[in-house]
């Protein structure tokens, strides 16, 4: 009882990235809790998912395998968990802040009555003073988010209602395997026990989902372009970089607007999270939304011909220059000084 | 088909995307008095598809629900431009301090008061809180199916709405049927601009609270036009509870706030020249960075 819990996003068999880095996040909260760290897997054919979600370190696992939940649908997916969670009381859950987790998450708070943050950036066990009745919270969850676009860091407290929920995007957190043995108990859900025909009003008609082509998250070694690359052609250049250094090619959101490339590079708060070994970012600015994608790299290096860019300030090493021409001489010398 | 009764969620939201140097005050904070209220973005692609379906469906009404301050009547005053046939603004202080749960409670008062109505839009969500919550939140609390990340509303047959969804890595066309409540993404169509004729005719739409200060003919002239009459709201119009509101009624409290600091690195300066080139290369193989 009172569990961290952990919402499993699950599509062709696989468990979602996002919710993999939930559950380390999730092993690591329990920990600090001391108490257990639970999952919910819903969807069809997951026999086998249990494999990939145990190493995480996931005490009980909660399945609700059914032909019907094949794909995600609002309303049985949300009255499995409303009422799953009306029966274990998990102190915490945690959500994916994608399509998914943002439309099955605020359902679940209005259902429960329960606080949910969207889009955290860090999740951390603290003590909370009321300032108004002056009573003393231990062990709540500090839900920690930008807000009013960035500009501001919120930390959001929920003291007296459960469970605490927040959704978290993909990239924040790590991913790590808690112990390849690991293993926990699995809990099939009678899923008639649950749903209702009504909660499958809506219907899939069509679907036309693509496996995720590019994944630059995992590269260690990322080159971002931004609006002042200047070109969809100019935009060969960062690619040619990112070919000889084993790396991959990341956008502003400028960039990605301007058609430069396609959205699935783009960095930062609406893109994905990134921290490469090292990113070189070529005619971006570094405005606020940005740099909260990247901010965390180990080295970073600015490409820029203002002097005065604010992601300067946050560069190990800052070129004053023109993209078209600092690129091709990093080619050159790379290839030079690498052998 | 009889025409859609469609209700437009939408939200007066300081311009966050523009918060320039006279912004940010000389301590870091924001100065909030400085930004521009602007109509939420993704509430105008919302208000775009409602207006698409009245415009493909006779007989249909589009009404604007809007809460938030009194100058919020500006976002009423804007889908009327724009070809909204009603609006209300829900405003009352017991209303300040909500978070999207609280809000999302005030906003289902308001719509049981105005129902019937076939179809809720809504955007997906407002910029300065870029939540995605009140939305599905609103449709638990009216017990609607919801379709959120929606990108075209397709058609509207047999009391059934096809939608088409824009997520992540692809689209889905769904059907639902009605009431329902959808949000809308950004993706979606523009929405059309203010209309002359109905710039005009709305100029003067006016809630109560805004008619306080004019003179008595101009508020004569008021009564006689009922088109020009914003519905203003509040907390016992909408039959609310006040414990559910506001703060008592917010789940979430803020813990604190921080400003965002940069911290500035010790950076190298380098420039173009190819002797600062081939010295940032070597620096980086050596320590293992690349190579
Ligand atoms: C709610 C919200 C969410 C957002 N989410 C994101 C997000 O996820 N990711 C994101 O990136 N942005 C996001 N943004 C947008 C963000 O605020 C900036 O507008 C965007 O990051 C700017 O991109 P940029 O740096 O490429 O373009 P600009 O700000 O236009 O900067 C271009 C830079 O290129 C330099 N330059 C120009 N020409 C050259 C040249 N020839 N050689 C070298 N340098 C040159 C210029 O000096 C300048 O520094 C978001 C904004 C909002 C409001």
């Amino acid at each position: 009882m009172n569990n961290v819990f952990v919402y499993c996003e699950i599509e062709d068999s696989i468990v979602a990235d996002v919710s993999l880095e939930l559950l380390t996040k999730g092993r690591d909260l329990a920990n600090q809790l001391k108490c257990d760290l639970e999952a919910v897997a819903i969807g069809y054919n997951l026999k086998e998912i249990g494999k990939q979600i145990f190493p995480y370190g996931v005490d009980k696992l909660h399945i609700a395998d059914d032909k019907r939940l094949e794909y995600y649908l609002t309303l049985p997916f949300s009255s499995i968990v409303i009422n799953l969670f009306k029966k274990e009381n998990p102190q915490v859950a945690l959500f994916g802040a994608t399509s998914v987790g943002r439309d099955l998450g605020p359902r679940i708070s209005s259902a429960l009555v329960s606080g949910l943050t969207a889009d955290c950036t860090g999740l951390v066990v603290g003590d909370y003073d009321d300032p108004k009745t002056k009573k003393n919270y231990k062990n709540l969850l500090y839900q920690i988010r930008p807000a009013f676009g960035g500009n501001i860091i919120a930390t959001i407290v929920n003291p007296e209602h459960r469970p605490q929920m927040a959704t978290v995007r993909e990239g924040v957190m790590k991913k790590e395997i808690f112990k390849h043995n690991y293993s926990g108990s699995v809990v099939n859900i009678n899923v008639d026990d649950y749903l209702n025909d009504t909660d499958f009003a809506v219907k899939i008609i069509e679907r036309h989902i693509e496996a995720n082509k590019i994944d630059i998250k995992k590269s260690s070694i990322i080159v971002a372009g931004g609006y002042g690359v200047g070109s969809k052609e100019n935009f060969k250049l960062l690619f040619e970089l990112a070919d000889v250094l084993g790396g991959e090619v990341g956008a502003s959101r400028a960039a990605v607007d301007a058609g430069y490339v396609e959205h699935d590079r783009q960095i930062g708060q609406t893109g994905i999270t990134v921290r490469p070994k090292l990113y070189i970012a070529c005619g971006i600015s570094g405005q606020i939304q940005h740099r909260s994608g990247m901010e965390e790299s180990a080295i970073i290096i600015s490409v820029n011909n203002d002097p005065e860019a604010p992601i300067n300030s946050i560069a190990d090493y800052v070129i004053n220059g023109n993209v078209a021409e600092v690129l091709p001489k990093m080619i050159k010398y790379y290839k030079m000084n690498s052998k | 088909m009889k025409g859609l009764k469609i209700i437009v969620l939408a939200k007066q939201v300081p311009d966050t995307r523009n918060v320039g140097k006279d912004a940010m005050k000389s301590d870091g904070t924001i100065n909030r008095a400085a930004l521009p209220a602007i109509f939420n973005p993704e509430d105008l692609n919302a208000l775009e598809q409602a207006l698409r379906l009245k415009d493909k469906y006779k007989g249909s009404t589009v009404s604007i629900v809007t809460m938030g301050p009194g100058r919020a009547a500006d976002i009423v005053r804007e889908g009327l431009f724009r070809g909204a046939d009603n609006g209300y603004l829900l405003t009352d202080r017991a209303f300040a301090g909500s978070d999207t749960l609280a809000t999302s409670y005030a906003l289902s008062c308001a719509i049981k008061k105005i129902e019937p109505f076939d179809i809720i839009i809504s955007g997906r969500q407002a910029i300065d809180g870029d939540t995605a919550q009140v939305g599905p939140q609103v449709a638990e609390k009216l017990d609607l199916p919801q379709v959120t990340y929606a990108e075209e509303i397709i058609s509207v047959e047999n009391k059934i709405v096809n939608i088409k969804r824009r997520l992540e890595r692809g689209v889905e066309i769904v059907s639902s049927p009605m009431p329902v409540l959808i949000t809308v993404n950004g993706s979606a169509a523009d929405c059309r601009v203010r209309n002359s004729k109905l710039l005009m005719k709305y100029k003067h739409a006016k809630t109560v609270s805004e008619l306080q200060n004019e003179s008595d003919d101009y508020i004569k002239l008021q009564k006689e036009r009922t088109y020009l009459q914003i519905k203003e709201w509040n907390v016992s119009d909408v039959s609310a509870d006040k414990e559910a509101l506001g703060l008592s009624g917010s789940p979430t409290k803020v813990k604190q706030i921080d400003n965002v600091v940069l911290q500035a690195k010790e950076s190298k300066k380098l420039t173009s020249d190819d002797k600062d080139i081939d010295f940032l290369i070597k620096e980086l193989v050596e320590n293992h960075t690349i190579g």
